[in-house]
């Protein structure tokens, strides 16, 4: 029985990657034919860096996923903070609001922020309201509750004492803040903020609805080009971007790893 | 009890962009398009998208049945590994979320395509080519292979955190290792069992594009029709009747789900 879950979990892990080889294979290949491998060629990737319209593509998705995370990690924080010294009503007052976007399907959430710039945009006598702002706007409001979930457990393991030894040591409220609990759930926050970035840097959905012509990220393109035959360059761009974000999940991984060691040590000092 | 105040610009933000947005669609679904009056016609209109309705809730829920089956075994699976190993499997499983969904998309319909990767196998191999794509068969596929992760997820989290000594303690009073799993792990994983199906199918029920890669104009889900509403038919205000009803189908959905579960844990995705 054992040996038959461990086999089957490796058949699902392959069924789980499979796409990502056909889009990696396909890199390499000579012919444009996605199903039909003509050759090995490099020459999609120096394509690729030769396309500085893909690439400002490329620039744009960044822009929006650094910028919407930042806002949304400070935010976030702030807002954790507070939610975690509010009780009662509140609190799940606050909650509430913050899994509305968490359970709301992403077409409703890009549709309904799509009809408010609408609105806002025949009110303010503006045609084309939709743009750099908007999609900054819609970005910043899915990514928040992301950041709120992962610094709230952090807050919750923290050692309530700490705060007030801080203060009691004459600390400053906010010296309290940035000194020592800030410090505790980094781990939190850091977390909080790579998970909006992903989460931003592949949006379509939301991205779809909010954004105009005037400012397009990366996967709303990749959606106009599958109208017409996409070109294998998109695949050499896929292939690095899976690269690199293998890489930085195996460094979050080893980040958290070590923490978690840090914490078994620390406990098992305490006893 | 001064940082209560840390929460303002949080719920601030979130009453603008999610809460009045919501509003914002509740007023466009109950006007009309060309007077602005208030009218029921949208909403009573939507009788002729009662087939594409259940189509769209009978695919989403055979594809997180389908989720289950597959992924219960797998996150028992990594639940039982090592615990760096854990960590490890488990940011495998969340990684191909945050790769492009429409180019991963694309891959399958290579895959499937009447003259695509597997089609091509099987005619080397002397045989008829396989009608693969354009079928509801596709569509779950596609919805089972890109939300999957979903439902791994929160039955990994769920199962973690069962204590061993219960099982133990369920072998000591003589269960074999079928009544150790039907009597202490199935009925411990139910919560993950509930979130991961909320997971899966709340996305599955309103996408749009894995239909219309996939399928044919026969697999049409209410997602493809929302979208043509807003970008190709300009209804908006049959679109947001669309939303409000998808939304209402959503929460009703969701609050027959948490019946099942008096825990109010949640399998919040987090890596």
């Amino acid at each position: 029985m054992k040996r038959f879950t461990r086999i089957f979990t490796i058949l699902v892990f392959i069924f789980l990657y499979l796409p990502m080889i056909v889009l990696a294979v396909a890199s390499f290949n000579s012919g444009t034919d996605i199903a039909l491998f003509k050759g090995f060629t490099l020459s999609r990737y120096s394509e690729l860096f030769h396309d500085s319209a893909l690439l400002a593509l490329l620039g744009n998705s960044f822009l929006i996923a650094v910028l919407s995370s930042l806002i949304a990690t400070v935010l976030g924080t702030m807002a954790a903070v507070g939610l975690h010294n509010a009780r009662g009503r509140l609190r799940s007052a606050v909650m509430t609001l913050t899994n509305i976007p968490m359970t709301n399907p992403d077409i409703v959430t890009g549709v309904s922020l799509a009809l408010l710039f609408a609105f806002v945009g025949v009110v303010m006598k503006i045609n084309s309201i939709l743009g750099f702002w908007t999609l900054l706007i819609a970005h910043i409001t899915f990514n928040l509750p992301y950041v709120i979930l992962s610094v709230l457990p952090k807050l919750a393991q923290m050692d309530p004492d700490l705060e007030d030894a801080a203060m009691d040591l004459g600390c400053t409220p906010a010296q309290a803040f940035f000194k020592v609990i800030l410090h505790d759930i980094m781990p939190g926050v850091i977390s909080g903020f790579m998970m909006a970035f992903t989460m931003s840097l592949d949006d379509f959905v939301i991205s779809y609805f909010v954004t105009g012509s005037s400012f397009i990220t990366l996967p709303v393109e990749i959606y106009n080009y599958t109208k017409k035959p996409i070109h294998p360059k998109v695949y050499a761009l896929f292939t690095l971007m899976f690269l690199a974000i293998l890489v930085l999940m195996v460094v979050m991984n080893l980040l958290q790893g070590r923490d978690a060691d840090r914490k078994m040590r620390k406990r098992g000092a305490r006893t | 009890m001064k940082s209560k105040r840390l929460l303002v610009p949080y719920v601030a933000w979130m009453l603008v962009f999610t809460l009045i947005p919501l509003g914002v669609v509740v007023y466009f679904a109950f006007t009309d398009a060309a007077t602005g009056r208030f009218t029921l016609e949208n909403l009573s209109d939507l009788g002729v998208y009662l087939p594409i309705f259940l189509r769209s809730i009978f695919l989403s829920l055979i594809s997180a049945g389908i989720c289950l089956l597959i992924g219960y075994p797998v996150a028992y699976t990594i639940a039982q590994a090592p615990v760096k190993r854990q960590r490890f499997l488990s940011m495998l499983v969340m990684l191909p979320m945050c790769m492009s969904f429409l180019l991963r998309t694309l891959a399958w319909v290579a895959m499937l395509e009447d003259t695509g990767i597997i089609n091509s196998v099987v005619t080397a191999l002397g045989l008829e080519p396989l009608p693969l794509i354009r079928t509801n068969g596709a569509v779950i596929l596609g919805m089972v292979y890109n939300y999957l992760p979903y439902m791994i997820t929160p039955l990994y989290t769920v199962m973690m955190k069962i204590d061993h000594r219960l099982v133990e303690a369920a072998q000591d009073l003589g269960c074999d290792s079928t009544q150790v799993f039907t009597k202490v792990i199935l009925p411990l994983s139910v919560p993950g069992i509930v979130s991961g199906i909320t997971m899966v199918f709340v996305p599955a029920v309103s996408t749009f594009y894995i239909s219309q890669k996939l399928g044919s104009t026969g697999t049409t889900m209410i997602g493809d029709v929302i979208e043509s509403q807003f970008k190709t038919a300009y209804n908006p205000n049959l679109g947001a009747a669309l939303s409000l009803v998808m939304m209402i189908l959503i929460f009703v959905c969701i609050g027959f789900m948490n019946r099942f579960s008096d825990d109010d844990e949640e399998g919040v995705v987090t890596p």
